[in-house]
Formats: C-alpha cells, structure tokens, sequence
C-alpha cells in the first residue's frame, strides 16, 4: 500500500494546508494517504516510534521476572502482559510505517541509541513487588497518557491507542491486585511493597515529561491534536487518581508536600528531580546501555534466521512462478 | 539485498521482511476487517504472525493476509486532492438518513 | 480529556465487543467436569503420570521463557510467549490433578515450588539449555509431535479429567507442530548456513529422542487402566512424521530414535535441571511464608 503522502503541484499547498486545519478543528482524523504538514509528519514519526520503543524496552524490567515468578499463575499473568507489550511495539511500529518509515530502519535507530525511549525503564526492577508497582504505577500513568490519544488527529495512531488501552487496563489491574495481595502477606512482603513504591513514585511521576514551561512543542501538538492534554495536567490526574488508591492499600507516596488542597480540587505535590530526569532520558540512566545492548544482541544473533526465511521465500515464490 | 551473508551476524544486511495488511473476522456473520499490519517472510508466516499477534486473546477466528503492496488502493473517502470530493453524493454517507434514536444498534 | 476516571474515554466511545477482533473471555478448561477418580484407577499413579505430562510442559515452558526478548524478530516472540503460555496452563491443570489424585491436596504450586530435582518426573530434552533458534525449533518439533500424538490418544482416558485436559491441549499442541514446522522448513531449506545450523541441532537432539518412548511403570499400568497413554505406542508415528519433515526441509532423513532406559521419569536428570529449578523457585523459596 502507498504509505506516501500525495504530492500537491506547487501553489496548491495553501489550500491543502487550509483543508488539512479545517479537518483537525473537526476532530476529523487524518488518514496517511491524506495530504499533512511535514511538520506533522516528522513529529508523529518521532511521537510513535518513541512510543513502540518503550513498549519493546519495557518487556525487560518485568521481563527479567517471569522466570522466577513466585506462583504459576503469577509467571502466566507476568508472560501474557510482557507478550502484550511486545504487541503493543508491533501495533505502533505498524503504525509508525503508514507515515512512510520503515521498521528495521526504526529498530536500526533504537538499538544504535539514535532514537529514544521511555526513561522509566532505564531504572532496575529489584524485588517481585517491582511487578507489581510497575503494573499499578507505571501502567497506570501510561494509561493517563494514552487514553486520550485514542481521540489523536492521526487515524493509524488513534486506532492502535484504542486496541492497547483495552488491554492495557488489564496490565494496570493485575499489578494493583498484586500488592493488594503482598499488603495483605507478611511483614517482610509489605516491606518490599513500600520500598519498591518509594523507588518507582519519582520516576512514574516524571514520566508525564518536563514542565509545561519547559515543553516548547506542548503547543504545536496540541493544535495538531497529537497530544490532547499538557504535561502538567495529565501528571495531576495521575496523581489524583493515585493517592488515594495508595491510601486503601496502605502504602505511603515519598513526597512530604502531598496534600489534599480543598480551594485548587486537587493533590499538591513535589516537584520531581529533572536533573536526574534529564541524565536519564540522555542516557545516563541506571540501565540505560544494557537494556539496548540487549536489543541490539537479540536483533544481530537472529540476523541468520531472518536470512534464511527471506531466502526460503524467495525460491519457493521462484518455483511457483515457474510451475 | 544480500540473501545469504553465511551468517556472519553482522546488522548492516537487513533483509527486511516485506509488509503484510491483516484482516480479521471477528465473529461468524461479521466482515473481514482490517486490524493492522505485520511483516513476515512469506504468506504461510504471516498467517502465523497475524494469528499470534492479532487473535491471541481468542480462539475460531478467520483470518486473511495480504501483501501491502498487492492492495490497490483508491482513497476518496480521504478527500484524496487529485481527486474530486465525494461529498457531493451524500446519499452515498450512512448520515443522509435520518434515524430516530429509539431505534437500537444501527 | 473528558470525564472523571481516566477509563471513562474508553467504555464511552469504545464499548462494545464488535468492534473488538478478539474477545477477552477466557474459557475453563474443566468447567462441569467430574473430578472423582473414576473405578479402578489407582490415584498415587495417576498423580504420577499427571507429574511426568505436567513436569514435561513446566520445564519446556520455563526454556521457552527466555526467548521473551531475545527472539530473531519480535514476531517471534510473540509467538514463542503464546507457546509457553499454552504449556504452563496445561502445566497447572495436570499439577492440580495430581494433588486431587493423590489425596494430599496439593496444589499446583507445591508441586512446582516445593519440590527438588529428584522429584520431577519430566523428560531429559525438556531441561536441555536452549540453544540457538535452530535447537530450539528442533527441539519444539520433536517435543510438540510426541506430545501431540499422546494427548491425541488421552483425550479418550476414562478420566474425565485427564480427558478434558487433553482434549484442550490437543489444538494447543497441533498449532506448536505446525510453528516449529514453518520454521524447521525455512531454516533447513534457506540459507546453506541456516541448513547446517539446523543439521546440526538435529544431531545433538536426536541422542535425546529415545526417552520420550521408553515406558515407565507407572505409565505402563495408567495405560492398562485405560487413564493414560503408553508412549511406546506412538513411536512410529512420531518417527514417520519427524521424517517427512526433516527430508521436506532438504535435511537427511533421521535415524531410528535410539533405544533408551527411563531416566527423567523416574527424577534421574542431568546437570541442567537443578540451576533451571534455582531459578524458577528463587522467590518462593526466599518467602515461604507469602502469599502472591
């Protein structure tokens, strides 16, 4: 299929532009044969690719669980969530290809470390409880930040949104009802449960990204209606919809300012360390190297294996042609 | 592209695998439709790959695969510049007819 | 963003299942199911048997684990996750039984966290370390057709039990043979690297091929029961459909399997199980006490 956008005869661009707004005022959605801004175009590449990269680093830190989950249905929830992920990677990169990139060239960019990913996974999963608040923090504030892209301007996007936000509720709700679980289990599980949330409640809040004042392309995306709500609006929902399910499993938030503020309607809270967030994100995280190394290793040692099935391909497709 | 590196196991060949559309029916007495896209070495695997990846949480589903660059495409639901609007026939739209809001499931 | 729970968004203007390619139900294998020992079964036996088809899928599905993030494609993964997915369920139903049959109550993790080494009952290829992806596919197509042909024939044990269990695991098991296939035919028929990759995973499984038609006592008298499957009785179809595989893929056509004693199921393992079980029941192990 044609994943080029249709090319105007010089002049036309105006009224391509003006049709192109008009379509994005309407929550219309924008189709990749459509005509759309390069502008556009590059920052839906970046946008999603970003967000399969994730998906596919993020199968490691609860990765390295699965093998040594503590009950077989435990090690089954953990396998089919860190399967849905790497689905969730295949959704957008497929995704990501109707704006005309390639997947291998998308995977050449991540395990080369030319393209990013989501900071949070640079950190290390210590203990099982890890799983767990992975599942209820780091979930939970994806799914803040996925749900309205289900409603993004660009259709591809829109519609892969909708299908991992389904299944995504599932990865939030397994991770809660397993701390629920360790909360309920014995003193040294509950000691697990807190350290972990005090490792993982900084991190998940930086996740939402820097400040409004410091998101200088916020504005742009949001015309775009690629992005449907600021940085800082959507870590406050995060928080709000957090806290108090922190208090009903019993656990404390690590930020001494939080508290309820009856005039605002809202959670205040702590601002995060953006200078750790900007070491992390540039690639001085904790595990930065070896989670991409581990990428880049699975993807060469299985070079010879892609090989032989395009190879395979390619003479049976020969002999049926000639038959 | 080179087909055969003997394994050297080095990144710089990348034999891509070409790209395939999938589309999926969900239940008995619905369409075929499109869920996604994949990439798979041939035909056979990317009936595998779509299985996996597309119906993984079901079982007794059918499901076609096509290679991406085998679909003819015309686009005038996507106001395709080259060609003329199709908003003009709005007969064609499911919105021309007007349904009560009583009525269920259409 | 509109609404006040984050999901709102969702059940809003995404309700509905028809729109869904894939449901999220999932169904009980052994809904309905009598779960009495039918007459004439000895229950110790039975829950042996059930141990060496569970311990079979457990320590597979352990193997297979690892493929997660470290496949050739990320498809692969996929699909290697699915398979793992479908043994380790076929694990805990045989487990289970085995706790019911047995009269001791145990649970499906007792049986895979508390015991050692010597007491899994699985079959020496199972614990094998993983290999290359040519093993791998290997060694899923000779564990996947032998197991095939015995669910096919235990989906009529007079244990209804049993008999669900298979009856589920039969498609599951048919589907593994027909991946490990694909790619048994892609690699052996791809690149000449690929082919002598493939040969040569053929080579070093084949030595381990015997064990899986070696009869157990146990499985002998679960057989004369009319519970279990004698894998004896499937040797040659095993063999006649390894063959026509191996030689559709341009690889020489195998050796008879060789002539083998019972040793894993009767808990004689090699080196690699112990390390393998370290990992699986590290957790478990450092907290007797919780609760997961």
């Amino acid at each position: 299929m044609t994943t080029q956008t249709a090319q105007a005869p010089p002049g036309a661009d105006l009224d391509l532009q003006a049709e192109f707004d008009a379509k994005v005022a309407a929550d219309q959605r924008v189709e990749p044969r459509d005509w759309m801004p390069e502008g556009y175009r590059k920052t839906l590449v970046r946008q999603v690719s970003q967000h399969a990269h994730s998906e596919i680093i993020g199968m490691q830190p609860e990765g390295d669980w699965i093998a040594s989950a503590p009950s077989l249905r435990r090690k089954a929830i953990l396998l089919a969530k860190v399967q849905d992920e790497a689905g969730h990677g295949l959704y957008l990169y497929a995704a990501a290809e109707t704006l005309g990139v390639d997947r291998a060239d998308l995977t050449q960019r991540l395990i080369e470390g030319r393209q990013k990913y989501s900071s949070i996974f640079n950190y290390p999963s210590l203990t099982f409880a890890d799983v767990g608040v992975i599942g209820w923090l780091v979930d939970g504030a994806a799914i803040c930040n996925q749900v309205p892209l289900c409603r993004s301007s660009f259709g591809p996007y829109a519609r892969a949104m909708v299908r991992i936000c389904k299944e995504e509720s599932f990865h939030q709700r397994q991770g809660y009802e397993l701390l629920m679980r360790m909360m309920e289990g014995t003193e040294d599980q509950r000691r697990m449960v807190q350290d972990s949330v005090d490792r993982w409640w900084w991190p998940s809040l930086m996740m939402f990204g820097p400040p409004d004042a410091e998101s200088p392309n916020t504005q742009q995306s949001m015309a775009w209606r690629i992005k449907r709500d600021t940085n800082d609006d959507l870590r406050q929902k995060f928080v709000d919809m957090t806290v108090p399910q922190a208090e009903k499993l019993g656990v404390t938030l690590p930020d001494p300012e939080l508290a309820w503020n009856g005039e605002r309607g809202h959670y205040d809270f702590g601002e995060p360390d953006w200078t750790e967030f900007k070491q992390v994100i540039s690639g001085a995280g904790p595990k930065n190297a070896e989670r991409v190394e581990r990428r880049r290793a699975a993807h060469e040692k299985g070079a010879w294996v892609r090989e032989a099935a395009t190879a395979y391909a390619d003479k049976h497709s020969a002999k049926e042609a000639a038959a | 592209m080179s087909k055969d590196t003997g394994g050297s196991g080095s990144g710089a060949a990348r034999p891509e695998w070409p790209l395939y559309e999938v589309f999926v029916r969900g239940k008995r007495g619905l369409n075929h439709v499109h869920v996604g896209s994949l990439h798979a070495p041939d035909d056979t695997m990317a009936l595998h790959n779509a299985r996996n990846l597309y119906t993984r949480r079901n079982e007794g589903v059918s499901i076609w695969v096509v290679r991406a660059e085998h679909i003819a495409a015309s686009s005038p639901d996507e106001k395709d510049p080259f060609f003329a609007p199709s908003g003009d026939k709005v007969y064609r739209h499911p919105t021309f007819y007007p349904i009560p809001e009583d009525v269920p499931h259409i | 963003m509109s609404g006040d729970h984050i999901y709102s968004a969702l059940s809003e203007e995404h309700g509905g299942d028809t729109r869904w390619a894939f449901g999220t139900g999932f169904t009980d294998a052994l809904a309905g199911v009598d779960t009495t020992l039918p007459e004439g079964v000895d229950g110790q036996d039975l829950a042996l048997y059930c141990q060496m088809l569970g311990d079979d899928a457990l320590v597979q599905a352990q193997r297979l684990i690892h493929w997660v993030t470290d496949a050739p494609e990320l498809e692969e993964e996929v699909a290697l996750a699915n398979i793992a997915l479908d043994l380790l369920g076929q694990a805990r139903l045989l487990l289970a039984r085995a706790g019911q049959a047995d009269g001791t109550g145990r649970d499906e993790d007792d049986f895979a966290y508390r015991r050692g080494p010597a007491e899994f009952r699985n079959v020496r290829l199972t614990e094998m370390p993983r290999g290359d992806f040519a093993r791998a596919v290997v060694t899923l197509l000779v564990l996947s057709s032998a197991r095939l042909a015995v669910f096919t024939r235990l989906a009529d044990s007079r244990d209804p039990v049993l008999a669900a269990i298979a009856a589920k695991a039969v498609n599951e098991l048919a589907y593994h043979r027909e991946y490990a296939l694909s790619w048994t035919l892609r690699l052996g028929d791809g690149t000449p690297y690929s082919h002598e990759r493939t040969a040569v995973a053929v080579a070093d499984v084949w030595p381990l091929t015997g064990e899986l038609f070696a009869t157990h006592p146990v499985e002998a008298r679960v057989a004369d029961q009319g519970v279990g499957v004698d894998p004896a009785a499937t040797r040659e179809e095993v063999h006649a459909v390894l063959t026509q595989v191996l030689t559709t893929a341009r690889l020489d056509a195998p050796a008879p399997f060789p002539e083998a004693a019972v040793a894993g199921r009767e808990g004689r393992h090699t080196a690699e199980l112990a390390p393998l079980l370290d990992e699986l029941q590290k957790v478990a192990r450092e907290h007797p006490e919780a609760t997961w």
